[in-house]
């Protein structure tokens, strides 16, 4: 039985009142860049932004760029994840990889990865390679923290249970320890998500100002270059919306497995 | 049904001792499991009966003295020996109830697909949740999360099926209710069975042999026979439960005496 809301807000559906909401801003919005007569080099309008958006989806530059990020950001999510879950696997197994990822951690993970650009770019120069080891390093932490925490966390009965089977080495590790430990992990590669977006997108705008070229950071920073605000409002209106569609896609994992096995409400 | 045979010695412990972390937990433990019959190990919480099945299945080893199965000393872990634990989270939380059964007998008897299926569905079948098979493990009761446990213990086809305080956690009906059905289970399988429990009545309605412990470093006090009291109707269980408090349970007066030895 569902208790009768009072509040006329909370009557409307969530989706609806979230439209409203945005739309309130956007009309505010609007209603400032009409009437405050600010300069439009500084403040583009919602309409200007959504028009420029529709161009750069409709030539191919955003897309373009969107892909050469999440591209980038990909490869090195994949590759920081699979050393996070390697050192993670390795403190399981031995202290000493237990000290190892202690250490590495203590002193890598309060690196922010863009300060390592510099060195990244002496190493691997003005290329997508630079931006792929920095995301790599943003990401191996959160991973590896994360699993770690969740395997040590399984408990000692699953544990047993696991070993009365015969289970051992890479078997125990894909068949329990990983499932058993999904909502620590998925936390990791949420944050890891995070920092790798954080890092590819400072990355880019770095590497714009270098003259180099391609994603979604490089195109804001083109767009400054040519005092395109509109264009500097549609790059990051397409950042937003593609955090918010990652954040979609997390939720969709989450119900799928840790939810469905009732270790998440 | 014919009741199954008790025979010879299955698993003797001669002389365990067993310590970890500089605690000694037992202190020269003698007993004898006999093929298929079911064996119970009874004493106060924390005296060292848990560590004792514990060495069984191999997961500690005694730091004296000896467990042998069939004469062969205990080693590690293995499906031989399955064990049922207290805790309700003992099946895999990511399987459903029927793939935690087929997924042991992949991994622990090489067995797969249909056939795999078949015998996981009879396992569940015995247990008497075969309608839950489909679903996953947080959706049960404590009750059918503990019969589930059992199937996947059992379907290994072990040679001793070890269970630890395996009701324990759960409400006095369902427990009675357990109680009857692992009798049923057992007269089907004939499987051989070492049961912990701290409770006497558990213990004599279970067991044809009640092995009692003391407090720790734990012995193993008397091993009660109690084959013949299988009904709780009958004077014999009394007797037997009576005689078993006494061996549990120190009068007041006799505390008190070794309380002020110690002081």
């Amino acid at each position: 039985m569902r208790a009768r809301v009072r509040d006329p807000w909370l009557r409307l559906p969530a989706p609806l009142r979230y439209a409203i909401v945005i739309l309130a801003l956007l009309a505010i919005w609007q209603a400032y860049v009409s009437f405050s007569h600010v300069s439009a080099l500084l403040v583009g309008s919602p309409l200007d932004v959504a028009n420029q958006l529709w161009t750069d989806v409709a030539n191919g530059k955003i897309p373009a760029a969107t892909l050469h990020t999440l591209h980038t950001l990909l490869t090195g999510l994949l590759i920081g994840a699979l050393i996070g879950f390697a050192l993670a696997s390795l403190a399981v197994f031995s202290s000493v990889g237990r000290d190892l990822l202690a250490v590495l951690t203590a002193v890598l993970n309060p690196l922010p990865a863009i300060a390592i650009l510099p060195l990244a770019i002496i190493w691997f120069g003005l290329s997508d390679r630079s931006i792929i080891f920095i995301v790599t390093l943003a990401t191996i932490w959160p991973v590896a923290i994360n699993t770690d925490t969740g395997f040590r966390t399984i408990s000692a009965t699953t544990q047993m249970v696991a070993r009365n089977l015969g289970l051992r080495g890479p078997r125990l590790v894909v068949d329990v320890l990983l499932p058993a430990a999904m909502p620590y992990i998925l936390t990791g590669l949420k944050t890891a998500w995070a920092f790798g977006w954080r890092t590819v997108v400072a990355a880019e705008l770095v590497f714009g100002v270098a003259g180099s070229q391609g994603g979604l950071g490089w195109y804001i920073n083109t767009a400054r270059y040519y005092l395109q605000t509109p264009q500097i409002f549609a790059g990051l209106v397409v950042i937003s919306i593609l955090g918010i569609l990652v954040e979609g896609l997390f939720s969709a994992v989450e119900s799928r497995t840790v939810v469905r096995w009732g270790m998440k409400r | 049904m014919t009741e199954p045979v008790i025979g010879e010695p299955l698993v003797v412990g001669s002389g365990v001792a067993i310590e970890y972390d500089g605690f000694r937990a037992v202190d020269s433990a003698d007993f004898v499991v006999r093929r298929g019959e079911k064996f119970v190990l009874i004493g106060p919480s924390g005296c060292g009966k848990t560590t004792l099945l514990k060495a069984i299945a191999g997961f500690l080893h005694p730091t004296a003295g000896s467990i042998r199965l069939d004469g062969v000393p205990i080693g590690e872990p293995g499906p031989d020996r399955t064990v049922v634990f207290q805790d309700f989270d003992q099946l895999f939380a990511w399987r459903t109830v029927l793939d935690n059964v087929v997924y042991a007998l992949g991994v622990a008897k090489e067995m797969r697909g249909e056939a795999a299926r078949e015998r996981a569905r009879a396992m569940l079948r015995l247990v008497g949740i075969e309608a839950a098979g489909d679903k996953y493990p947080h959706q049960l009761s404590g009750g059918m999360k503990q019969r589930g446990a059992i199937a996947r213990a059992l379907a290994l086809e072990p040679r001793i099926l070890l269970m630890d305080e395996p009701f324990g956690a759960l409400d006095a009906i369902t427990r009675s209710q357990l109680q009857l059905d692992l009798n049923a289970i057992w007269r089907e399988t004939g499987v051989t069975i070492v049961l912990v429990t701290h409770s006497i009545q558990e213990a004599v309605f279970l067991g044809h042999h009640v092995a009692v412990m003391s407090t720790t470093p734990a012995r193993i006090v008397e091993t009660v026979d109690t084959s013949a009291a299988q009904d709780m109707d009958t004077p014999e269980f009394l007797r037997l439960s009576h005689h078993l408090r006494s061996l549990l349970i120190t009068p007041d007066s006799a505390r008190h005496s070794v309380q002020t030895a110690v002081e």
